[in-house]
Parts: structure tokens; C-alpha cells; sequence
């Protein structure tokens, strides 16, 4: 009990002081974003106004208070720019972004894992080596990159897939699949390559350790006893890795997005920085930010479940 | 066993891209795909700003009395003709017979009333204030709508074919932001938020029934992403290249065919008239010939688009090519520079960090120090720091900024507009320019562009072009972009 309740608090405290810096950024951005709103045709008198209506021309710290009270109370405030209400949008927006990071994270582990278990296996052979120094190759190429290659490769050159675009899975499953395919590769590529060595060097670790021995001496053959006995060990430090990826991932995401023309949290921040959408951009901001305290609350959960060691020590 | 596993990711990884071997978009028969740059924040173009949503909906989805042609000229739409009272205050409509809107509600002249009052009520973009000189709206019959003008303006009748003359259904105005209403040969099928807009062809049109029952509007706020997508099919028609240097690539494969009109985009070298040393007339027009315009052409913009020479592109009835007044001189400029006692000038250029400010920046920086002019480029975050900085707070000396706005010479009238430009002879031209018969504002407003050339108010550096990629075969594109729509309504197929 006392375990949940001090998580709560840190997760409570982590969003607060997001939330003060957010708005601190957003208040030394140059830039009046009612002059942004209303363009070169704006009177004073209209300014005023507008400032008025957005509730710019209050203090700081009552502009804070106003914004964090209506997150409280689930209401994300208006936009600048159009006066719609923000959190229906967000809603939209971050599911497109969940599918985008759901579909990353399943290429990541769908290739890292076999590829490092394999890296791992034959650390000495010539396919461990090159897995190995692919992996590495690949971890330092960033995910716009290997994104603008795909489009180049697929898109422009083979006219296989789309070069960017979303269609929602409900108007058109096929055209939202093939949408998803490049930008979720080009995500979940680059992850996959960190994820393999730490796949490899997790293995690695439970090849040496006395269990998988006994299990060979038993007579399971060395790949059987890998997979039954040793991969579950070896999950808990991937689990780890894997929950800081997701972080990774929602950033790489907003880069992606932009490449790709995917209409997700990413491009609504993008553009409600260069329209001083202030409000939208605290938002988003926030969501990110929770969303990842929310996916390393999970990480320990499934700690847990992964290790059944781990529930009695807490 | 980890053979069979890794056979199995492979598999995985490919199946995505196996599952599409088949092009994945081919232009239908019945179905056309135009990509834009800027995507509508919502539909509603009566609260929220920006050229997006009026290029996306007016012409196609609302209508109004007018519109303007691909040429500029004010033409009828939903008025059939219309007449002009001796003292030009009082418009007399005759409206189109048969038009509904897409609910089914009748268009009549108390539509007309309903919509121009309705911008004073309850529009909020500061646009609207182009209505303010409408006195009152009368319904005389169903099909006649009398509109009386507090004085006479010409820009009024002008404005009417933009965004502000739109005629919305009484009825139908309760959700503008998701369910636009019009009259037009389209309505809205679909609006992803960001992604795209889907026009379907509206089966109760009282015109000719448009040649594709479907058009996707797709959005890339990306240049690069907006050119992969016709390079790999993804769509049809790319309706204003971003980067005239991209063109090469479409130029060199036979699918597609450009497409080269004019905008009302002058890429205007703005001057702080009011503030020394650019309050003195020599110096302004030393500058004005120490530039090479052809040669930045030529740099910045990959020599599309044309020279003025003054705020006037060739679709406004009183174009003149005044590019030559102030050809290439620089001895001439080191004259005017001695002259003024200003041999050792620094100048702040303060532009907007866009690709055409970005390389025009550096064309002058270098053709200026040539006449002994030393210009420091400063980058400033576009709209929101150029905005507050240069446009309000007035702070440069100079500055480089498309004004693509219709008709936007009239801010030579305002003295505290961001250029500082003081001539009361101009401002009162431009008044009876208004005010006046169509002739005599043609002689006016050409005497306007006259003077603020030979002033030097500004150095207009180009017009944009309006550069169209397209699939072979499809026509009947508006290669001009005149007004603020994108016009659906001619597209075809040969």
C-alpha cells in the first residue's frame, strides 16, 4: 500500500514540476500569439481583444493556475488559433501516435529479439559478429534518416508504398496498414538495433550463469534450454530497456511524423509552436510527459510478472 | 529452432511490403488526388484565419455572387448580373433561379441579406472589417437583393468575391468548424484533421456536373514529403511547388507536365521609410539600383516568377511593367549614395527564416557591398518574432516578406503600416480610386504604382509564380492564383 501510495506521489510531483517548466518555456518564447492568430491585418483594438479572449493579458501565475485547475477537471482549454476545444483533438492525435509507437515497438522486439538471441548464441561465429555490428551501425543512424531512405526506396523508387499519409483504420484497413508499414519501420528499425545489444549481452549474462548448465547437463540441447530456461531471465534487463525505448520512441515519433505527413501528437506540437498555440503545445507536452511516466509505472508492473522473485522483495 | 525464428522476422518484416506490390494509388476514373501545403485548422473560414480553408472551400463548396475568374476579373456565380447606381452606392443583384444548398434550403435574396449581415454579427477574423462600409441589405423579391453602400467602394464588390461574399444556408451555419453548406458543385465528404479533405460532387449542383465525383485535398506541410508523394502516386497534382529547384525532377520524367501562372505574391525588399537613413529618397533608390533582380530571380527562385517593379501583379486591370524604371546601375547607386552623404552605410536586414528571404538575404547582402553598403542578415522565427519585431514593432531597416494578399497595395495608403510610408498624395488617390468609377480607379491606382516606384518606397524583387506539377491528361487546372479559392470546378481529363 504504502509502495503504491509513494509512486503516486512521485508520479503527482514529476507531472507538477513538468508542468511549471512547460509553461515557463512557453512564456519566454518570443512571440505574441495573438498577433500570430489574427496576422498582418490586426488592429490594435483587435489585439487587445484577442488577447483578452485568450486570457493572455491576465498574470503569470493566474494563467498557470487556470490552465493546471482545467487539466484537473479533464478540460485541456481551447485552441488559439481555431477556439476548438483541445482535448478531442488530442484524443485523436494520440491514438494515431499509439499506433505509430504500438507498430515501432513491435518491430523492435520482433527483430531485436531473435537477432540478439542469435548474436548472443554465436558471439564467436561470423553471424554473431556481423548481427553485432549491424546493430551498432544501426543505433546510430536516426530514425528521419532511415525514414527519408525508405521513402526513397519504397515509395519513390519501387512505388510499392505510400510515401506518407494516414488513413484511419476504420475508413480503409489496407490503406492505413500500408501507410503504417514505412514510418513504423523506420521507428522500430533504429530501436531494434539498440534492443538487440542489449538482447545479446542479456543472453549473453544467462548463458554463463549455473541454471543453463544444469539444464544442458539434464540433456536439453543448448538452443531448447536457451529458450526454455534462459530468455525469461534474460527478459527482465530487456524489459527495462524496452520501457526506456517507448520514451525514445514518442520523441522519435514527432520527428517521424513530420517526415511522414502522419496527422499525430508530434505534428499537432510542431504546429502549435510555429502558430504559438501555447496552449495546445502545454498540452501535448504534458501528455507526452505523462504518457511516459505512465509507461515506466508499467515497466515495474511487468517486472513482476516477468520475475516472480521480484514480488516478494517488495 | 532459431533458424526457424529468424526466417519467421524476416518474414514478418516483409510482409508489410509484399502485401503492397501493386501501385497503391492509381488515379480512378471518378477520383483525383491535389496536394496542398497548408492544412485547414477547421472549415469554419468565418472564425478562423489563413488562406487554407477558403482555398479548400470557396468556389467548390460555397459560393457567392460573384467570383473572380482565372484572370482576376470580378465575373457573375450566383448572381446572373448585377447593376450600379449612378451615386455607385447602391448594388442591384438579379439572382441565379433554382440554387439550393446541400441541406435542401432555397437560395433567395434573403440568403443574400442572411450572409453579408451575418460578417458583421458573428464572423471574428479581422477580414471582416472589409464589410463595415455595407450600410444595409434589402430582399426586394426572391431573386432581386439590393445592397446599399455607406459610400461608394469599389474594393467593396471585390471583396464580395472573396471569403466574405460566401452565401451560407440560414439554416446551416450551426457547426461551420466540421459541416460546411454551400451551393456548390462539391460537398464535404470527409475532413481528417491534418491529413486530408474529401469532396464529393454535389448531385443537386444547378451548374455543370464536375468531371471527377471525387477530390481528395491532401496535406504535406513537408516540401520534400508533398513531391515523394506524386513521385510515388500517392497523388495526382501538386498545386504550388514550394521549391522551384525540386522542378528538375518532374521536368526529367515523362508522367508528369508544369504548369507556370502568376500570384498575387510580390516578394517585396521592404524599407523603413520612416526611420533615417531609409527616410531619405536617394538613399532608398541607391539601393533600388545597386540590385541585380534578374540575377537574384535567377538565384532564389530558379528565374520563375516575373519582375514588377511596383506592388502590382499582372492580373489587377491596372498592371503596368514598371520593372525597368530602376534597371541595374551601380554607379548610379554610389552617386545617390555620395550624394545623400551615405558612402559608408550599415544596414540591418531582418528577415523571416524562409526559404525565398533566406537566399534572397544573400543575393543583396553581396550585390550592396559592391556599392560600399554593409547589410547584416538576422533570421527571425516565421510569423511569430517577425510579426512582433519587424511588423509591430517596427524595429529593421529592412526586410524581405511575400505579400501575398489580393489588391495589397492599398498599405502604401496607411502610413503606419510596418514600411512608414508617408504620402498623403497616395493615400488620397487610393481613396478615389475606391470611390470612383471603374475607369477613373484604374488611372488613379496606375498613378498610385507610378509613385511609390519612383519613391523607392520599396523594392519589389519579384512575383511569385504559381508552379502546378500534374499527371499527364488531367486539365482545366487554375494556373493562376488570383483569388483565395482553388478552383475544382473545370478539372477534367483529356
Amino acid at each position: 500500500m504504502m509502495v503504491i501510495l509513494r509512486r503516486a506521489g512521485i508520479f503527482l510531483l514529476t507531472l507538477a514540476i513538468a508542468s511549471i517548466v512547460v509553461f515557463a518555456f512557453m512564456a519566454v518564447l518570443p512571440g505574441d500569439p495573438a498577433q500570430v492568430a489574427l496576422g498582418v491585418n490586426a488592429t490594435p483594438e483587435l489585439l487587445a481583444q484577442t488577447r483578452h479572449a485568450f486570457g493572455i493579458d491576465r498574470p503569470l501565475p493566474v494563467q498557470y493556475l487556470d490552465w493546471i485547475g482545467g487539466l484537473f477537471t479533464g478540460d485541456f482549454g481551447r485552441s488559439y488559433v481555431t477556439g476548438d476545444a483541445i482535448g478531442p483533438q488530442l484524443l485523436d492525435r494520440f491514438e494515431v501516435t499509439l499506433w505509430l509507437v504500438g507498430a515501432a515497438t513491435v518491430v523492435a522486439v520482433v527483430v531485436a529479439v531473435p537477432l540478439g538471441t542469435l548474436a548472443a548464441a554465436k558471439h564467436r561465429t561470423a553471424s554473431g559478429t556481423v548481427v553485432s555490428g549491424l546493430s551498432q551501425l544501426g543505433a546510430a543512424v536516426p530514425a528521419f534518416l532511415a525514414g527519408i531512405v525508405l521513402v526513397e526506396i519504397f515509395a519513390v523508387s519501387l512505388r510499392i508504398l505510400p510515401s506518407g499519409g494516414w488513413t484511419p483504420p476504420d475508413a480503409d484497413p489496407v490503406a492505413f496498414l500500408k501507410g503504417l508499414v514505412l514510418p513504423a519501420l523506420s521507428l522500430g528499425l533504429v530501436q531494434a538495433a539498440v534492443l538487440t545489444r542489449y538482447v545479446r549481452s542479456a543472453v549473453l549474462d544467462v548463458l554463463g550463469e549455473d541454471y543453463l548448465r544444469t539444464a544442458r547437463a539434464k540433456g536439453l540441447r543448448p538452443t531448447r534450454a536457451l529458450i526454455r530456461h534462459g530468455l525469461r531471465n534474460a527478459a527482465v534487463p530487456v524489459v527495462t530497456v524496452l520501457g526506456l525505448q517507448l520514451a525514445t520512441l514518442l520523441i522519435g515519433a514527432v520527428v517521424v511524423e513530420r517526415v511522414f505527413v502522419i496527422p499525430g501528437l508530434g505534428s499537432m506540437l510542431l504546429d502549435a509552436v510555429g502558430g504559438r498555440d501555447l496552449i495546445v503545445v502545454q498540452d501535448v507536452v504534458m501528455v507526452l510527459v505523462a504518457a511516459v511516466l505512465v509507461v515506466n509505472l508499467l515497466v515495474d508492473v511487468l517486472y513482476t510478472v516477468v520475475d516472480p522473485r521480484l514480488r516478494r522483495a517488495r | 529452432m532459431l533458424r526457424a525464428l529468424l526466417a519467421l522476422t524476416l518474414v514478418a518484416a516483409l510482409a508489410g511490403c509484399s502485401a503492397g506490390s501493386t501501385a497503391y494509388s492509381s488515379p480512378s476514373a471518378d477520383s483525383i488526388t491535389i496536394g496542398f501545403s497548408a492544412a485547414p485548422a477547421n472549415l469554419d473560414f468565418t472564425r478562423t484565419d489563413g488562406a487554407a480553408i477558403p482555398q479548400a472551400l470557396l468556389d467548390n463548396v460555397y459560393q457567392g455572387l460573384v467570383r473572380l475568374d482565372a484572370n482576376g476579373a470580378i465575373v457573375p456565380q450566383l448572381a446572373t448580373s448585377w447593376t450600379v447606381s449612378p451615386d455607385r452606392r447602391t448594388y442591384d443583384f438579379q439572382l441565379r433561379p433554382g440554387v439550393t444548398f446541400t441541406d435542401g434550403e432555397p437560395f433567395t435574396a434573403d440568403t443574400v441579406k442572411f450572409s453579408v449581415d451575418r460578417v458583421r454579427t458573428a464572423w471574428t477574423i479581422s477580414l471582416k472589417s472589409q464589410m463595415d462600409v455595407v450600410d444595409h441589405v434589402e430582399a426586394v423579391d426572391p431573386l432581386h437583393a439590393r445592397v446599399v453602400l455607406k459610400q461608394p467602394s469599389n474594393g467593396w464588390l471585390f471583396s464580395m468575391a472573396s471569403r466574405l461574399g460566401a452565401m451560407f444556408a440560414p439554416n446551416g451555419v450551426g457547426n461551420l468548424a466540421t459541416t460546411p453548406i454551400g451551393t456548390g458543385p462539391y460537398r464535404l465528404d470527409r475532413f481528417n484533421r491534418g491529413d486530408s479533405l474529401v469532396l464529393k460532387a454535389n448531385p443537386g449542383y444547378w451548374g455543370p456536373k464536375p468531371a471527377y465525383g471525387r477530390v481528395v485535398l491532401k496535406y504535406f506541410q513537408d516540401p520534400t514529403a508533398l513531391n515523394n508523394a506524386l513521385l510515388s502516386n500517392g497523388i495526382d497534382v501538386i498545386s504550388s511547388v514550394q521549391a522551384p529547384d525540386s522542378l528538375a525532377q518532374f521536368a526529367s520524367d515523362e508522367r508528369f507536365t508544369t504548369i507556370q501562372g502568376t500570384t498575387t505574391g510580390e516578394v517585396v525588399l521592404s524599407f523603413n521609410n520612416a526611420k533615417a537613413p531609409l527616410n531619405d529618397k536617394r538613399v532608398r533608390q541607391a539601393l533600388t539600383y545597386g540590385i541585380d533582380r534578374k540575377a537574384l530571380l535567377d538565384t532564389a527562385w530558379a528565374g520563375k516568377g516575373l519582375l514588377i517593379g511596383s506592388m502590382v501583379p499582372p492580373s489587377d486591370p491596372w498592371y503596368e511593367d514598371l520593372a525597368g524604371v530602376h534597371p541595374y546601375d551601380p554607379a548610379k547607386a554610389r552617386q545617390l549614395l555620395s550624394d545623400a552623404g551615405q558612402q559608408h552605410l550599415t544596414l540591418r536586414l531582418r528577415i523571416p527564416n524562409l526559404p525565398y528571404a533566406v537566399d534572397s538575404a544573400q543575393v543583396i547582402r553581396s550585390q550592396l557591398a559592391a556599392i560600399g553598403v554593409t547589410v547584416s542578415i538576422e533570421e527571425l522565427d516565421f510569423p511569430a518574432v517577425w510579426l512582433k519585431q519587424v511588423f509591430t514593432g517596427h524595429d529593421f531597416d529592412m526586410s524581405i516578406v511575400a505579400h501575398v494578399e489580393a489588391r495589397d497595395i492599398v498599405t502604401f495608403g496607411n502610413p503606419k503600416y510596418y514600411w512608414g510610408y508617408t504620402n498623403p498624395t497616395v493615400t488620397q488617390l487610393l481613396a478615389a480610386a475606391d470611390t470612383g468609377t471603374p475607369e477613373q480607379q484604374i488611372a488613379d491606382m496606375k498613378q498610385v504604382a507610378r509613385t511609390i516606384n519612383a519613391d523607392a518606397a520599396a523594392d519589389w524583387l519579384f512575383l511569385l509564380p504559381n508552379l502546378i506539377v500534374a499527371k499527364k491528361g488531367i486539365t482545366g487546372l487554375p494556373p493562376n492564383q488570383v483569388g483565395e479559392a482553388f478552383d475544382l470546378s473545370a478539372l477534367g481529363r483529356s
